[in-house]
């Protein structure tokens, strides 16, 4: 085992090195990104109130008649020490975003802990019974969903359990105040929403990657040498499809942290999606960096323990060719 | 009531919102029906009108521009969800505007100006206290006000305060305020939402951090761009008021997810109705739409420094060319009033009401030939933001002004960045003005040489006018010049008004108001104290 996990700390190693790396870039590319975008904080704040002398005064205050250049390399050496600086409404940004991003990773827990098991379970269902009524109900029913958008399965979620049977609040915007039995019930639509959007794509994922493992010769020999369907599946092709599936579940759950805006609007959810959205309408620069940098941080983190998972499974990609 | 007798009355209702009937016709007509014994309520009264307010209850509100950056800092504050919930519930002003678009005393009991208007004494009303039980003095009044003041002051109410010289409070309860030159509007442009009262500071300055105001409400719980919730204030200084127990404002930005709120009974009230939505809530029996004339109006405003802009007959030319309620029909479903090359509103102090402007291809040649031209090119610059349906309006008036042998080439602008990069810096461009208080601080703001938002034009006459009756408190001197400047800004100005438009709102049949006020949104930012719920 020494012999393995060695490596596989050396290469963990230098993947997070790499993902800091890839944090930097990111971090650079959305800073003068947002420089170029047309208006500024004051004109977005100050909206009609806007005269001339109230946007300068403003500029100033925030320290914007600064090259962008200099404000890059001041944020960044504040966020090097894990600060991630003042909005420009001048509350700290973690107080800003925590509160949010907690409703985020609380959806997507709860979505992930339904969607991951259950997407294993009918991709493997779907394998096992290739070509049956099963197979083919799945397969055409995941494939319609993902060829929704998401607002759209949204929007129909809501018309059916909030408006015609009315059995779930429309709303899903929860409060601090409320007990966490409601919290639940308010969220029950977005997770069915999200879960008819990251099943279908999670389960064909795992389908396919165990029935290209079906079609490869060791599976051949199992079946000859007179083991179960069920049995070759379980014990021949799944262990061997691990990486294809975690990479699959990794991607989908970075989708759950960075990219439910849009569920997140249509339910009124005070997800950490519509921070990012409010920010970059206010030209807030400090949020959306940080915002950024969660979002790119989750799919850097969640790519690479799909990583360390498909190499554990498979040493053999420790050794590349 | 008999159906053909509300069909004529509904049909009067819309000639009247499509400009088609003056109002005095409108009254005419209407109240000879009336008269024949067969209507008991006008149709287009809100249903949620009833006289008697009742107390208690909860009313939530699904607002749609609260943002993470809200703070009780009343410098920052920027949008109806601010003004509504914080200037609205939590805190008061000196003065308050009434529905009727009066202005009247708040925590300013009385007042009084000396001659030339530039020094007025207010006197504050006894006995108000703060939430924290602190007394109101002339010192918080002082403190609050200077707050926008200081010289690096960011505060949105920033060109306001700049005409104050000087804030005096010689007794407790009397403050004086002397002004750079005479103002005859100070206690309008004292309503504004920024110049809320907060108990002053030891030592200089407001509390912003103890939510302590005098208004009808107290703050029980703000989450930043998600949700704010009040609780009534039993000691506030009004009789009666507030008639509910709490309110909440919900903050739900998307339209849809908006209607929704209100169809499931999440929200009693939400605010700016898609237009497409209308007939869906008006065919519920559960729920009405709210329409409010408004300040707000969508022009094309011409730079006339830029030919052939500069030509006054090239611009008039242009006037006459559009067909308004065409545009109206098409474009806004006949959700508007037509607009007359006036920026003043109908419900303005001061609105002079001028025969509408007609759509004439006859006058619009006449005065092209008067310019010397038989045909003219022109740029319009339109984005989808610049107002709802811009893009769709430029389409119809480019083919309404072939016609007359001007030619309008239609440039789509990009909607990111269009108050920065398009609107006066353009040449010819849609706008979506949400209009001012009152005459002088509209025309101060955008029409006067020089001001902020001028594209470029110039009126000596007009800006003689505007000296004039700033510091006028004779109102029927007032009353003329500002007749004079209108007609000026119809004749000679540079933008084309194709619309008023309303607050529209949807609103549960629980709900009740009385004459609710379109000078700002939500019956000027005072539903909270003004509302209640029925049963």
């Amino acid at each position: 085992m020494n012999k393995i996990s060695h490596p596989i700390l050396s290469m963990a190693v230098s993947r997070v090195g790499l993902g800091l790396l890839s944090l930097l870039i990111v971090s650079l590319v959305i800073f003068f990104s947002v420089s170029l975008l047309p208006g500024s904080y004051a004109s977005a704040i100050l909206g009609q109130n806007a005269t001339p002398e109230a946007v300068a005064a403003m500029e100033e205050k925030l320290g914007l008649n600064q090259p962008a250049i200099w404000r890059y390399f001041a944020w960044l050496g504040a966020a090097a020490t894990g600060d991630l600086g003042t909005s420009f409404a001048g509350r700290p940004v973690m107080t800003v975003l925590g509160p949010r991003l907690l409703n985020t990773i609380t959806l997507a827990s709860i979505t992930a802990l339904i969607a991951v098991p259950l997407a294993i379970v009918l991709g493997i269902v779907c394998a096992r019974f290739r070509g049956r009524f099963i197979d083919k109900f799945l397969s055409t029913s995941t494939l319609a969903s993902i060829s929704l958008p998401e607002f759209l399965v949204a929007y129909i979620v809501m018309m059916v359990f909030a408006v015609k049977l009315q059995w779930f609040p429309s709303m899903a915007g929860i409060r601090s105040s409320m007990d966490l039995g409601e919290q639940l019930y308010r969220m029950v639509l977005p997770i069915l929403t999200l879960l008819l959007v990251i099943l279908a794509h999670m389960v064909r994922n795992t389908r396919a990657a165990i029935l290209s493992v079906m079609s490869s010769p060791y599976v051949e020999m199992a079946r000859l040498q007179g083991e179960s369907e069920g049995r070759v599946v379980m014990r021949q092709a799944l262990p061997n499809a691990i990486g294809p599936i975690a990479s699959v579940v990794a991607l989908n759950l970075a989708y759950l942290i960075s990219g439910v805006v849009v569920i997140e609007v249509v339910f009124v959810y005070p997800g950490v999606g519509q921070a990012m959205i409010d920010a970059v309408r206010n030209r807030d620069v400090p949020v959306i960096q940080a915002c950024a940098l969660i979002f790119a941080a989750a799919y850097i983190g969640f790519n690479l323990i799909a990583d360390v998972i498909s190499i554990i499974s498979n040493p053999r990609l420790l050794h590349p060719r | 009531m008999s159906k053909l007798h509300h069909r004529q009355i509904d049909d009067l209702v819309t000639r009247l919102r499509r400009g088609q009937l003056s109002r005095r016709e409108f009254l005419a007509r209407s109240s000879a029906l009336l008269a024949a014994g067969a209507v008991a309520g006008i149709p287009g009264a809100a249903p949620g009108q009833a006289l008697e307010p009742k107390s208690g209850g909860l009313l939530r509100l699904g607002l749609h521009n609260a943002s993470q950056n809200d703070s009780l800092d009343p410098g920052t504050w920027s949008t109806s969800w601010t003004g509504a919930s914080f200037n609205g519930g939590v805190y008061n002003n000196l003065v308050e505007i009434m529905p009727d678009g009066s202005v009247a005393g708040d925590l300013a009991e009385s007042w009084e100006v000396e001659p030339g208007a530039k020094v007025w004494h207010f006197k504050l009303r006894p006995g108000v206290t703060f939430h924290n039980g602190k007394d109101l003095d002339a010192e918080d009044v002082r403190q609050s006000l200077e707050h926008h003041m200081k010289p690096d002051s960011t505060s949105g109410a920033r060109a306001i305060v700049q005409q104050i010289e000087k804030i005096d409070a010689p007794s407790a309860d009397t403050v004086v305020i002397t002004l750079t030159e005479g103002n005859a509007d100070l206690p309008y442009l004292l309503s504004d939402y920024h110049l809320s009262i907060y108990p002053a500071l030891q030592g200089g300055g407001i509390d912003m951090e103890s939510a302590s105001g005098t208004g009808s409400f107290t703050l029980e719980s703000f989450e930043p761009g998600i949700a704010t919730r009040l609780t009534r204030n039993p000691n506030y200084h009004k009789n009666n008021k507030p008639y509910l127990d709490e309110v909440e404002f919900i903050n739900i930005v998307d339209s849809s997810a908006r209607l929704n709120a209100l169809l499931t009974g999440e929200v009693d009230f939400i605010q700016d109705l898609d237009i497409r939505n209308v007939p869906m809530v008006e065919r519920s029996a559960d729920f009405a739409v709210q329409r409010i004339p408004s300040l707000r109006h969508f022009t094309f405003d011409m730079d006339t420094r830029v030919a052939p802009f500069d030509n006054p007959d090239v611009r008039l030319a242009l006037k006459y060319a559009l067909d308004r309620s065409d545009v109206i029909d098409k474009v806004f479903l006949g959700e508007g009033t037509q607009g007359n090359d006036n920026p003043v509103a109908p419900i303005q102090k001061f609105y002079h009401e001028m025969p509408a402007r007609e759509h004439s291809i006859d006058k619009a040649k006449e005065h092209l030939a008067k310019a010397g031209l038989n045909s003219v090119n022109v740029d319009l610059s339109v984005a989808e933001n610049a107002f709802f349906g811009a893009i769709d309006a430029a389409t119809l008036y480019q083919e309404h002004a072939a016609r007359a042998g001007i030619n309008i080439n239609i440039v789509r602008e990009a909607a990111d960045g269009y108050w920065e990069n398009v609107w006066l810096k353009k040449p010819f461009c849609a706008v979506d003005y949400f209009g001012r208080a009152t005459v002088d601080w509209l025309f101060s703001t955008s029409y006067t040489t020089g001001a902020p938002w001028n594209s470029g034009w110039s009126n000596a006459r007009f800006d003689e006018l505007h000296q004039l009756a700033r510091a006028e408190t004779d109102e029927a001197k007032r009353t003329a010049y500002y007749v004079e400047m209108q007609e000026i800004l119809r004749d000679d100005g540079n933008i084309i008004t194709v619309a008023f438009v309303d607050w529209r709102n949807a609103v549960a049949n629980r709900v009740g108001f009385g004459e609710v006020g379109g000078l700002m949104p939500l019956d000027n930012m005072r539903m909270c104290e003004r509302w209640w719920i029925k049963d």
